[in-house]
């Protein structure tokens, strides 16, 4: 089990859930690494006859246990960027009652989540379950790059290289947590990087 | 009046000035010697003549060069402007409800003549003429909101509103106090303002909302906020904090007075007719210290507010480390008198400055 508590936070910080299953024509779950726990935690036959599954392990190695459950589909990606073709696909042919599962990364969820909103479904029909790493999808404010799986606070951009803060300011639409430049008052002042809930 | 337009900067040499015009009228934001958040919401039905308050969307000496100063923050960074899919029709009920405004208001600057769909709107300090069909985007250079926010002093944003909330859905953000459009577009009432310290759990944007969610077609309302700025800068975006923000540092205590300004944001908000969206423009005035402090009343308030200001909002409003020369400056304006209750100067009446 890896389940971490986040600390109270400001109103655009996503709160993750516990995954319940939930009746369904259909069942979309997309996990990476350690969400496969949070789909093993809930899984049903009934469920499964009717789920498809898109997992991305991230170097962990859930893939058997999963495919063991025997889910109507089961992809394993290699990335969430290979699998997000897929994943539009899925929801382009959805149907009313389809539920949708999302479990493992903030990264992973905070992109599905995205992919199915755009698809039509309200962010608040989805559920989520926070599993694994705690690191954050970071937007860099100033060059508008992305950096993926930031642990440490600050942290610099892997676009433009500057030293950015972590913010609790959160979009759903860029998927991504704010990084804001932290010396631009005082150059090379620039603190030890901790880990961001240290 | 006929308004005569400063030709002046906002950045780089900063060139920017407050006629003694412009200084009068001021929308000084404290009404009493402190301040602490408030909804703090009027109606937006006119003011006091030659005020900011007096016009639906007040026209003054920098709006040529604020305009021009737009223009250059939009090739810089086309993202401060954007619009969500389902915002088109919102933007034709805001360029409607400018052109219209600006037409009865200002005659003499803003020409609109409506036959049917098609439209023509002058804009004779813009020296523009353009005659387009309304509600079709093909005859306009840019999108609706786009089109007649390049020719409007102030940020807009464009409100959806549904499931009992206000959706920041499209906007023109290019004179912002710190935050970014691009990163906050798509969010619910709550979520951009979630970085604002305190208010959350003062119930202010509870009521806020509830206020704003019952605002009806011609019924406008508008509010007052403030935070400060080094150098005349309209551009106080995040994306370029990482440019502007070690200019925090130049102050020094011999040109403070020159360099730190106020910064007011006149915020109305008009329900739109056919999107039942709302625009909130957010106007920007600034004005230096020296400037502020020809008016008695408000170096005594100014000084007595800041002083006062819990560490939180100083930490927010970003002064929090100049905050000692700030109140350095401002207590030799603060000979501890009384003032006068209201925003107003009262120059006439208020006692002048003992030393």
């Amino acid at each position: 089990m890896s389940k971490f508590e986040f600390p109270p936070s400001i109103r655009s910080r996503p709160v993750y859930g516990t995954l319940e299953a939930r009746p369904g024509k259909g069942h979309l779950m997309i996990a990476d690494g350690e969400g496969a726990e949070a789909i093993l935690a809930i899984a049903t036959p009934e469920l499964m006859a009717h789920a498809h599954i898109i997992y991305i392990p991230r170097g962990s190695d859930f893939t058997e246990r999963l495919r063991a459950l025997t889910p109507a589909q089961f992809y394993e990606g290699p990335s969430y960027a290979a699998s997000v073709q897929r994943i539009r696909r899925v929801l382009q042919g959805a149907h009313m009652g389809l539920q949708v599962y999302l479990a493992g990364t903030e990264g992973l969820m905070g992109q599905a989540q995205n992919e199915a909103m755009q698809a039509g479904i309200p962010h608040t029909a989805i559920q989520t379950e926070h599993r694994g790493s705690v690191a954050r999808r970071m937007q860099c404010v100033h060059c508008k790059g992305i950096t993926e799986d930031v642990e440490t606070d600050p942290f610099v951009c892997s676009h433009c290289g500057l030293n950015l803060f972590v913010r609790d300011h959160y979009s759903r639409r860029l998927a991504a947590y704010q990084g804001v430049c932290i010396d631009a008052e005082d150059p090379g002042n620039i603190p030890e990087p901790k880990g961001i809930y240290e | 009046m006929t308004i005569q337009f400063n030709d002046e900067t906002f950045r780089d040499d900063y060139s920017f000035h407050n006629s003694d015009w412009a200084i009068k009228r001021f929308p000084f934001p404290f009404h009493e010697d402190s301040y602490m958040y408030a909804v703090n919401m009027e109606q937006h039905r006119g003011g006091p003549e030659g005020s900011v308050y007096e016009k639906r969307f007040d026209v003054d000496e920098h709006y040529v060069s604020e305009m021009r100063d737009r223009a250059m923050v939009l090739a810089d960074d086309p993202l401060r402007c954007q619009s969500l899919g389902h915002m088109t029709l919102a933007g034709w009920d805001l360029l409607e409800l400018i052109m219209v405004s600006k037409s009865e208001d200002y005659p003499d600057l803003f020409e609109l003549h409506r036959d049917g769909n098609t439209w023509r709107w002058i804009n004779k300090p813009l020296g523009i003429d353009d005659t387009f069909t309304f509600l079709d985007e093909t005859t306009l250079p840019y999108g609706p909101m786009e089109y007649i926010t390049r020719q409007a002093q102030g940020d807009f944003c464009l409100l959806d509103q549904r499931d009992g909330n206000l959706w920041m859905d499209a906007g023109m953000v290019t004179t912002q106090a710190d935050w970014s459009l691009d990163f906050d577009i798509g969010m619910n009432f709550f979520e951009w303002h979630a970085p604002v310290p305190l208010a959350h759990e003062m119930g202010i944007f509870q009521r806020a909302l509830k206020f704003l969610l019952n605002i009806q077609q011609g019924a406008p309302a508008r509010r007052l906020n403030w935070t400060m700025t080094v150098n005349p800068l309209l551009d106080t975006s995040p994306e370029n904090y990482h440019k502007w923000g070690i200019q925090k540092t130049t102050l020094t205590p011999d040109n403070i007075g020159a360099k730190q300004h106020l910064r007011v944001e006149l915020q109305t908000f008009f329900r739109l007719p056919r999107s039942n969206g709302l625009v909130f423009p957010i106007r920007c005035y600034l004005c230096s210290f020296q400037d502020l402090m020809t008016m008695p009343k408000w170096g005594r308030r100014l000084h007595r507010v800041v002083r006062d200001l819990p560490d939180e909002l100083a930490t927010y409003k970003g002064f929090i480390d100049n905050r000692p020369m700030i109140l350095d400056y401002l207590s030799q304006f603060d000979d501890g008198k009384p003032t006068s209750p209201g925003v107003w100067p009262d120059a006439e009446t208020e006692p002048p400055l003992a030393r």
